[in-house]
C-alpha cells in the first residue's frame, strides 16, 4: 500500500509548477527604510497578500536599562500609555483602535517596549496619529496609575509568585547574572512594584520617550513612500531630545558552579541550567553566536532533535527537555536548557543526562547529516514566517532595538549555513564548562492544598 | 481628534465589500470532506485533518488524547526516530491534538517536490497505519500522568478542570481530556487501537488545505493522507447538553496568593440561531479586551484583575459560557461581586447602542484579519467543515454580525443565561481572604 502512495503522490508532483522555491521567495523579500529629521528610524515590509497591516513603534527601553529599586518601571509604563494624553482620556487609545476593527496590545522585554496595532491597511494613519501622540503627551493620572500597578502585581501573581516554574526561573536568573540587569525579572520585583511612584514613571517616560530613541515598523499591505509620508506627518513634528547613554556593561568572567534550590509547594520538580555565552553585539568572533545557534537547534531542533531522541525518547529519563540560546539581545546571556524528569526518574538523573549531552558536544564531531537538518529546517521556517505579518515585524524590531541592523536577517541564513562540526565543537568547548554554569532545581514541598483551612464565618466583603 | 478619526472610517466601511476565500469543497473516494483554499503566494502547504472523535467519545477517559499522542510514535515500518527524522529533514512541522469534539492532526511543509513528497508520504503513514508501540504507550501514559501532576500545581488549570468536569455532568463533555489518576492507571493499549478504529476513519474525517497548490493536486493529496483510513461510519449524534437546574459554587483551597474565579453555563452551539447575537453581545460584556464591560468595571476601575474576559466556546453540543478573572485572595469576594452585578447588568439592560455600534465596527473592521494568514483561513475552514457549517459562511459573516440589534442581545441573553443556574469555581487561599 505504501509504495501505491508514493506513485500516487509522484503523479500529483507533475502538476506542481507554479509555487517558487523557498529560498527565491525568501531572496524577494522588500524592506524599505528612512529616517526622519527628528532621528526617528522608520522601516516598511511589504506584504500584500490580505489588506492588512501591523504598525509596531519599538522603544529602546526596558527591563535591562533599570536601575535597581524600580525594576518593572518600563513595563508599569507600558501599561500607563493606555491611560490618557492631553488629548484622549484614559482608555480612550483602545476604543478608537477597536472602533476601527484593530487589535492592539503592547510588550516590555528586556531591551525593549513596543506597542503595535494590526488592522486594515487603510487605518495606517490612525494608528500613527495615536502613537505620535502619546510618544510625547502621556498625561499619567495619579488615581490611574494607582489602579493600574495594582493591575500589574495581579500579573506578577499570576505569571510568576503562583507558578513553580516561574519562580524558580526568577532565583536562576538573579544568581545566574553578578553584573548584568539581566538578573531582574522584565515585570519588577514585588518590592519595586509597591513602592513605585507616579513621578518615577514620569521621570522614565522624558527620559526615554522620544522620536530619536523609537523605530517604528510597518509590515503589510502598504506603500512604503506613503508610510514614509504619513510617518513624516505624525512623528515629523516631535522634538530630538537627548537620549542617556549607557555604560557597556559586561558579566565578569564566572569562577565556578552555582547551584541553588527553589523549595514551594509544588508536584513536580523542575531544572534550569544556563552557560554564560556572548552574543552577536559582544561576540569576538564573528561566527560563534551562529555556532551557539546551530548547537541549541541539534539539541532541540524538531522532534528528531538530540533531546528528544536520546532523552525524552531512547533513555526516557526526561518528560520534556529544552535547550534555547538568543544570539540577538543587547547584552551577553546565556545558553539555557531545561526540563522535567519522567515519572520515577529524578532530578539528579535528568541533569546528569542533560551534561552528558553536553559533554558529547565537547569532545565529538556533530554530524554533517545533523547540519543539513537544521539548515533545512531554518529555511522552512523562514518561509513559514512569512505567513505571519506580526512576526515578520517583531523580528525587525528587534534587531533594531539592540542596535543591530534588519539586513542581518537576510544573512541570517546564510551564517547559519556556514557553520562547520568544528565550529560547533569549539563553541561547546569555550562556552560550555561546568565553570561557567548556573543550575537551579525546583525542590518540591507538600502542596497541602489549605485541606485543613476552614472558612470563618465572616465572609469575605469584610476586607 | 479621536472623532474626527472615527467619522472617516465609517465613510471607508461603507465602500468596502467583505468576502472570505473562495473555498472549494468536495469528498474523497472513502469519505472524507475536503475543504481547499489556494494561496499561491507562498510557496508551503497547510494540511489539517479533524476526526469526530475527540474526548467526547473516549470509552475511558484519556483515550482520545493517547491516540493523538501515539500517532507520532511510529507507522508501519517507521519508528518514531523514522517519522521525527523524515519530517525534520524536509522543514515540516507537525502536530497532534485533541479537545472534547475534535482530534486533528496538523502539518505545514514547503511545496517543494522533496518536502512535499517526504512530508504527505509520512502523514498518510500516521494516519493510516499507526503501530502504537507497547513501549512508546507505555511511556506517553507515564507522560500523562505527570502531567496531571503538574495541572494539579497550577491554580487555574485546577479551576478550568472542576468547571468544565462540574458543568457538563454526565454528558459526555465531562470526561477529562487530559485523563484521569484513575483512568490513565487502567487504561490499555487495547483502549487506544479501539479508539482509533471507530472514530480514526475517513467518514468522520475533515481535511483542511490551504497552500501553493491548484485544485487537482489538492484533490491527490486528500486522497492520499486518507488512502490507509477505512471508510467507516460517522460518529453518532452527541446528546444535548442540560442546562444547570440551580446555581452552585465550589471553593476549592489552594496555597496560591491569587484566587482564580470562573462563572457560567452551558451556553451555546455551532449553528446556533442565536450565534451571532450571541457573539456580538458577548463581545460587548467581555469579549473585547480592554474596552469590554467587565475589563471596564474589573480591571479599569478597580484594578482588581490583570485578565478578566467571558466567551461562548460553541461546539457541536452547547459548549461552555465562561467568565474567567484572577485576584488577590483578599479581593476575590469584591471581584466575585463586580463580576456578578456586570453580568446582572447586562442581562437586564443588554448593551448601550454606542456600545453595539462600537462593537459592530470593531468585529467588521476587524473582518480582514481574521483571514489574512494561511493559518487563520485553515483554522476557519477546518471548523466550518467539521461542524457543517454553510461555505458561504465567511462571505455572509459581516452582514450577519451588522444586522444583529440591541433588542436582539437583551432578548437572547435574557433567554439562554440564567443568573440562578450559575456554575462558579474559586480556586484559591481562603484564609486569606478573610
Amino acid at each position: 500500500m505504501e509504495h501505491n502512495m508514493r506513485l500516487l503522490l509522484s503523479a500529483a508532483l507533475l502538476l506542481l509548477s507554479s509555487s517558487a522555491s523557498a529560498e527565491s521567495v525568501l531572496a524577494d523579500i522588500k524592506v524599505h527604510e528612512t529616517r526622519l529629521d527628528n532621528g526617528m528610524k522608520v522601516i516598511v515590509k511589504e506584504d500584500h497578500r490580505a489588506p492588512i497591516m501591523v504598525s509596531q513603534v519599538w522603544y529602546k527601553v526596558g527591563a535591562s536599562y533599570e536601575p535597581d529599586g524600580i525594576t518593572g518601571i518600563s513595563h508599569v509604563l507600558e501599561h500607563m500609555m493606555f491611560k490618557g494624553t492631553q488629548s484622549h482620556a484614559p482608555g480612550e487609545f483602545s476604543r478608537i483602535i477597536a472602533a476601527n476593527g484593530g487589535t492592539e496590545n503592547a510588550f516590555t522585554g528586556r531591551d525593549y517596549t513596543a506597542y503595535f496595532q494590526t488592522m486594515s491597511s487603510d487605518r495606517l494613519a490612525i494608528s500613527l496619529e495615536l502613537e505620535a501622540d502619546r510618544m510625547r503627551n502621556l498625561t499619567l493620572p495619579a488615581e490611574e496609575f494607582a489602579k493600574e500597578v495594582e493591575v500589574v502585581k495581579e500579573e506578577r501573581r499570576l505569571r510568576t509568585e503562583d507558578k513553580p516554574t516561574g519562580q524558580t526561573y526568577e532565583q536562576f536568573a538573579a544568581l545566574a547574572y553578578r553584573s548584568l540587569p539581566y538578573a531582574n525579572p522584565v515585570i519588577g520585583w514585588m518590592n519595586d512594584l509597591d513602592n513605585m511612584q507616579v513621578e518615577d514613571l514620569a521621570d522614565w517616560y522624558r527620559l526615554w520617550y522620544a522620536p530619536n530613541n523609537a523605530i517604528l515598523v510597518v509590515v503589510g499591505d502598504v506603500v512604503p513612500e506613503e508610510v514614509f509620508r504619513l510617518a513624516r506627518q505624525y512623528f515629523g513634528p516631535l522634538k530630538q531630545e537627548p537620549v542617556p547613554v549607557l555604560k557597556p556593561l559586561r558579566e565578569p568572567p564566572q569562577k565556578g558552579e552555582i547551584r541553588s534550590l527553589v523549595r514551594i509547594p509544588a508536584n513536580e520538580p523542575y531544572l534550569v541550567m544556563g552557560y554564560k555565552t556572548p552574543v552577536v553585539t559582544t561576540a569576538e568572533k564573528d561566527w560563534e553566536p551562529y555556532a551557539l545557534e546551530m548547537l541549541v537547534a541539534i539539541l532541540d531542533g524538531g522532534n528528531s532533535a538530540r533531546f528528544s531522541k536520546n532523552l525524552v525518547r531512547g533513555s526516557e529519563v526526561a518528560l520534556s527537555a529544552s535547550a534555547e540560546y538568543n544570539a540577538f539581545t543587547r547584552l551577553p546571556g546565556m545558553l539555557m536548557l531545561d526540563g522535567t524528569p519522567a515519572k520515577g526518574r529524578s532530578i539528579a538523573e535528568l541533569e546528569g543526562a542533560l551534561r552528558e549531552e553536553i559533554a558529547r558536544l565537547r569532545t565529538d564531531l556533530v554530524a554533517e547529516e545533523e547540519l543539513d537538518r537544521v539548515r533545512t529546517q531554518v529555511i522552512a521556517s523562514k518561509v513559514f514566517e512569512l505567513d505571519s505579518v506580526f512576526y515578520q515585524a517583531m523580528e525587525i524590531g528587534m534587531l533594531e532595538t539592540i542596535g543591530l541592523d534588519w539586513r542581518l536577517l537576510d544573512q541570517y541564513v546564510e551564517k547559519l549555513k556556514q557553520v562547520t562540526p568544528e565550529q560547533v565543537r569549539a563553541v561547546a568547548q569555550r562556552y560550555l564548562q561546568d565553570d561557567n554554569l548556573t543550575v537551579t532545581q525546583l525542590d518540591p514541598q507538600p502542596m497541602e492544598n489549605g485541606k485543613q483551612v476552614r472558612r470563618s464565618a465572616g465572609g469575605r466583603h469584610g476586607g | 481628534m479621536g472623532y474626527r478619526v472615527l467619522m472617516l472610517v465609517l465613510v471607508l466601511l461603507s465602500n468596502q465589500i467583505w468576502a472570505g476565500p473562495a473555498i472549494q469543497s468536495w469528498t474523497t473516494e472513502k469519505g472524507a470532506r475536503v475543504l481547499f483554499v489556494s494561496a499561491p503566494e507562498l510557496p508551503m502547504l497547510d494540511l489539517r485533518v479533524v476526526f469526530d472523535g475527540g474526548s467526547a467519545r473516549e470509552a475511558i477517559p484519556g483515550a482520545a488524547a493517547l491516540t493523538s499522542a501515539l500517532l507520532e510514535e511510529g507507522a508501519g515500518d517507521w519508528d518514531a526516530d523514522e517519522i521525527a527524522r523524515r519530517l525534520d529533514s524536509v522543514g515540516a512541522k507537525m502536530s497532534v491534538d485533541s479537545q472534547r469534539d475534535m482530534a486533528w492532526l496538523t502539518v505545514r511543509t514547503l511545496t517543494e517536490k522533496r518536502a512535499l513528497t517526504v512530508t504527505l508520504d509520512t502523514v498518510a503513514q500516521v494516519l493510516g497505519a499507526p503501530g502504537f508501540d507497547p513501549v512508546a504507550f507505555e511511556r506517553n501514559r507515564k507522560a500523562m500522568l505527570v502531567s496531571l501532576n503538574h495541572d494539579e500545581q497550577s491554580p487555574g488549570t485546577v479551576a478550568q478542570k472542576t468547571f468544565m468536569h462540574t458543568l457538563f455532568g454526565d454528558h459526555p463533555y465531562a470526561s477529562q481530556v487530559e485523563g484521569t489518576q484513575e483512568s490513565l492507571e487502567r487504561i490499555t493499549r487495547e483502549d487506544v487501537i479501539a479508539h482509533y478504529k471507530k472514530f480514526y476513519v475517513a467518514q468522520n474525517a475533515v481535511i483542511a488545505i490551504v497552500g501553493a497548490v491548484e485544485q487537482p493536486e489538492a484533490a491527490r493529496l486528500a486522497e492520499l493522507v486518507t488512502a490507509g483510513l477505512q471508510s467507516g461510519e460517522r460518529a453518532p449524534e452527541l446528546p444535548p447538553v442540560s442546562d444547570l437546574q440551580t446555581s452552585r459554587t465550589l471553593n476549592l483551597p489552594f496555597p496560591s496568593s491569587q484566587s482564580h474565579i470562573l462563572m457560567g453555563q452551558p451556553g451555546m452551539h455551532r449553528g446556533d440561531p442565536d450565534y451571532f447575537v450571541l457573539y456580538v453581545g458577548n463581545h460587548i460584556l467581555g469579549g473585547s479586551g480592554l474596552v469590554s464591560q467587565l475589563s471596564e468595571e474589573v480591571r479599569e476601575k478597580r484594578g482588581l484583575s490583570y485578565s478578566v474576559y467571558s466567551y461562548f466556546s460553541p461546539m457541536r453540543r452547547n459548549g461552555p459560557f465562561l467568565i474567567g478573572a484572577q485576584t488577590q485572595n483578599a479581593k476575590a469576594g469584591e471581584a466575585l461581586e463586580v463580576i456578578r452585578q456586570t453580568l446582572a447588568r447586562f442581562i437586564e439592560q443588554g448593551p448601550s447602542e454606542a456600545e453595539l455600534t462600537a462593537a459592530k465596527q470593531n468585529i467588521t473592521g476587524g473582518f480582514p484579519l481574521r483571514i489574512a494568514s494561511n493559518s487563520k483561513i485553515l483554522e476557519h475552514i477546518a471548523m466550518l467543515g467539521f461542524y457543517d457549517l454553510p461555505l458561504d459562511y465567511l462571505d455572509t459573516f459581516v452582514d450577519k454580525v451588522n444586522s444583529v440589534t440591541g433588542e436582539q442581545i437583551r432578548d437572547a441573553f435574557k433567554r439562554r443565561i440564567k443568573p440562578d443556574q450559575l456554575l462558579t469555581v474559586v480556586v484559591g487561599n481562603e484564609q486569606q481572604a478573610n
